[in-house]
């Protein structure tokens, strides 16, 4: 404890060296942080909204169902198994039947992907109830960005074609009742939403589905586990349970590559913290190596001194995350709560919603802290240990290293 | 440490490689210091007065023969036994560059007895103590910038003595300074070493220091050309 007295005594006696290493080093780590936070809140957020909107607790699929090959739809259909059935009916899961078709927008075709599901249903956040609550013939449910690439609007009429389990084509008009807003892209491009009765009879596949999405929470406990763990599981019956895990894990990877440029920004801007830090070291440890010779002769070991000096160049992180925290704990403090926009966010592939809120959590404030205090430590370590080879009677002589 | 003897040394030699070659520092020096003596070694540039001071001071190992320091034998001492031997009972006070430069006077004073873990308020009454042998009460919070040469060497002596070593090794402690400086600092030693009972061992090639001395050591070329007792002031 002793050496950590004289450690911070002897930073605050380099005066404004020590402050130009901090603030160096308060930059990567609120760049770190920044970065970090502004990963996580995305990957929460998209997660969120892609659980509360698609997900849900998991996805029973049809075994011949591959959300990347379109063609496999053709065949990806069959009778709701009766387990998942009176899941259903107790509002525990939702049916969903896809089928390609197409719909004739101001008379120009444009394929989209017929996505039937119950009115009623409460598993998803879809408003679904806008489907029920109607006497068209043939109610609409469109997401914004499929109204804005068609033209369409509430009330519009346009005709829906599909091709029946025969492979006959098939048409009827219908008309949009409600335009949901929604940030999750892969519910709402190329994708026209009906109640799932009416699709079923008019693709002739009464009963069926092609996905079934069980709410969430489910599969956990009580009843519900064994129901979906028990041999009366529909898993050989040709459906799979794809859990949430699963089902995120593509989110989380297309996050991931869109922030790596960011993050290499982050890892140069440390490693130059760091290179300033190493110089420092290497610098002092040759300034003062009088001092280190009269350190060892009013009786520290060598190994102390190594310690003192490492100690010395390790705190420059500790000043950084307290400068770092003064400066830019507002404005974390600010966007934890008010969240921001990003230009293009739209653009991004995944689910944001039109605000970014970042996740600076104290969990990774305190581990960026521990992990830069680590490195550091370790880079002010290197040039230290070269005072182990150092003779005292040649430091204090003000020669060698 | 029998009989009051604190430095022994036997037939000491030690050799440094320059180039290809090698520099015998130290002759086959033997030597013998009691608790309580003022001596000095004297002698002219490179005649091996600091080495022999180093070895002494457990900073440096002797390439041959022996020398014991307060009852350890310093060629086959570990370096942290070595540095324990320092921070308890052995006091430096070098030519130049004496202080530590980013602590005030009454830190650079302070440090030792932080090194031996003494409590706060301990610290503070030695502390106060020893600035005030050396007549520097009112500089404790003076950096080494801003005291003069000699005010410094005085910090340092504060410094050695604060923890009241057995020894106190002074490598030409009055090189820097001028007539005035030299002998207040050694009469604050020579009170301290009559007050105290502290060994001093010198190293200095000044008349003034060598005036002082109740001992004196001539050291030419690496060996010991003269081994005088004297009365202080003699001339
Ligand atoms: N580390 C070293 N490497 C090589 N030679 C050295 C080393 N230290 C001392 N010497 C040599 O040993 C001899 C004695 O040196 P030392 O420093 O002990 O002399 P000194 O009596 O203290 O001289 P001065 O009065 O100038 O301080 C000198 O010739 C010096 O060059
Ligand atoms: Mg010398």
């Amino acid at each position: 404890m002793i050496i950590l007295r004289l450690a911070i005594r002897n930073l605050r006696g380099a005066g404004l060296r020590t402050w130009l290493n901090a603030i160096a080093l308060s930059f990567a780590f609120v760049a770190i942080i920044f970065g970090q936070g502004m990963l996580r809140g995305m990957n929460k957020q998209a997660e969120d909204a892609s659980t509360a909107f698609e997900y849900a607790g998991g996805q029973y699929w049809h075994e011949d169902y591959d959300p990347y090959d379109p063609l496999t739809l053709e065949n990806a259909h069959a009778p709701v198994p009766p387990v998942l059935e009176s899941l259903a009916a107790a509002g525990k899961a939702a049916p969903i039947l896809v089928i390609p078709g197409s719909i004739y927008p101001q008379g120009r075709l444009k394929p989209v992907l017929l996505k039937g599901i119950d009115p009623a249903q409460k598993v998803v956040a879809i408003p679904t109830a806008a489907l029920g609550d109607t006497t068209e013939d043939l109610p609409l449910l469109i997401g914004s960005r499929t109204a804005t690439a068609t033209g369409l609007a509430v009330g519009d009429q346009v005709t829906v074609q599909w091709r029946d389990a025969d492979g006959a084509f098939d048409a009827r008009d219908g008309r949009v009742v409600q335009i949901m807003e929604t940030s999750v892209g892969t519910v709402d491009i190329g994708q026209v939403w009906l109640p799932l009765a009416q699709l079923q009879e008019l693709a002739g596949m009464r009963g069926e589905a092609t996905l079934v999405t069980v709410a969430r929470g489910l599969g956990r406990t009580g009843h519900d586990r064994i129901v979906l763990n028990s041999d009366r599981v529909p898993n050989g019956a040709g459906w799979q349970f794809r859990d949430p895990e699963f089902l995120l894990s593509d989110l989380r990877q297309m996050v991931a590559s869109k922030t790596i440029g960011q993050s290499i920004m982050f890892v140069v801007l440390f490693l130059l913290a760091m290179l300033a830090i190493f110089d420092t070291q290497l610098l002092s440890v040759f300034r003062r190596r009088r001092e280190i010779g009269m350190l060892i002769a009013l009786g520290m070991t060598r190994a102390q001194v190594i310690v003192l000096f490492t100690l010395e160049g390790a705190l420059h992180s500790i000043f950084a995350a307290i400068l770092g925290t003064l400066y830019a704990g507002p404005l974390f403090i600010y966007l934890n709560r008010n969240g921001f926009t990003i230009p293009g966010m739209d653009s991004f592939g995944f689910a944001l919603g039109d605000r970014l809120y970042p996740a600076f959590t104290a969990g990774l404030i305190f581990g960026t802290t521990v992990l830069v205090f680590v490195v550091t430590a370790f880079v002010a370590w290197l040039p230290a240990r070269r005072i182990a080879k150092l003779k005292p009677t040649d430091a204090l002589a003000g020669r060698g290293t | 440490m029998e009989n009051g003897v604190v430095i022994s040394t036997d037939k000491l030699v030690r050799k440094f490689k320059v180039g290809r070659t090698e520099l015998v520092a130290l002759k086959e020096v033997s030597l013998e210091f009691r608790r309580g003596e003022f001596a000095g070694l004297v002698g002219p540039s490179g005649s091996g007065k600091t080495t022999l001071l180093n070895i002494i001071g457990t900073l440096d190992a002797p390439s041959s023969g022996t020398a014991v320091v307060l009852g350890e034998r310093v060629e086959s001492l570990s370096p942290v036994r070595a540095a324990s031997l320092r921070s308890r009972h052995i006091g430096f006070i070098f030519q130049t560059f004496n202080l530590l430069p980013v602590y005030t006077a009454y830190e650079n004073v302070e440090f030792p007895l932080l090194l031996l873990g003494m409590s706060q308020s301990e610290r503070r009454k030695k502390v106060t103590d020893a600035l005030e042998w050396v007549g520097l009460a009112d500089r404790a919070n003076s950096r080494p910038t801003q005291l003069s040469g000699g005010e410094s060497q005085r910090v340092a002596i504060a410094r050695a003595v604060v923890k009241r070593p057995e020894l106190v090794l002074a490598d030409e402690p009055t090189a820097n300074l001028d007539a005035e400086n030299s002998h207040k600092i050694l009469q604050t030693m020579v009170s301290l070493n009559h007050d105290l009972g502290t060994t001093f061992l010198f190293s200095t090639h000044d008349e003034k220091v060598i005036r002082y001395l109740r001992r004196k050591i001539s050291l030419i070329d690496g060996r010991v050309a003269n081994d005088e007792v004297r009365s202080p002031n003699s001339d």
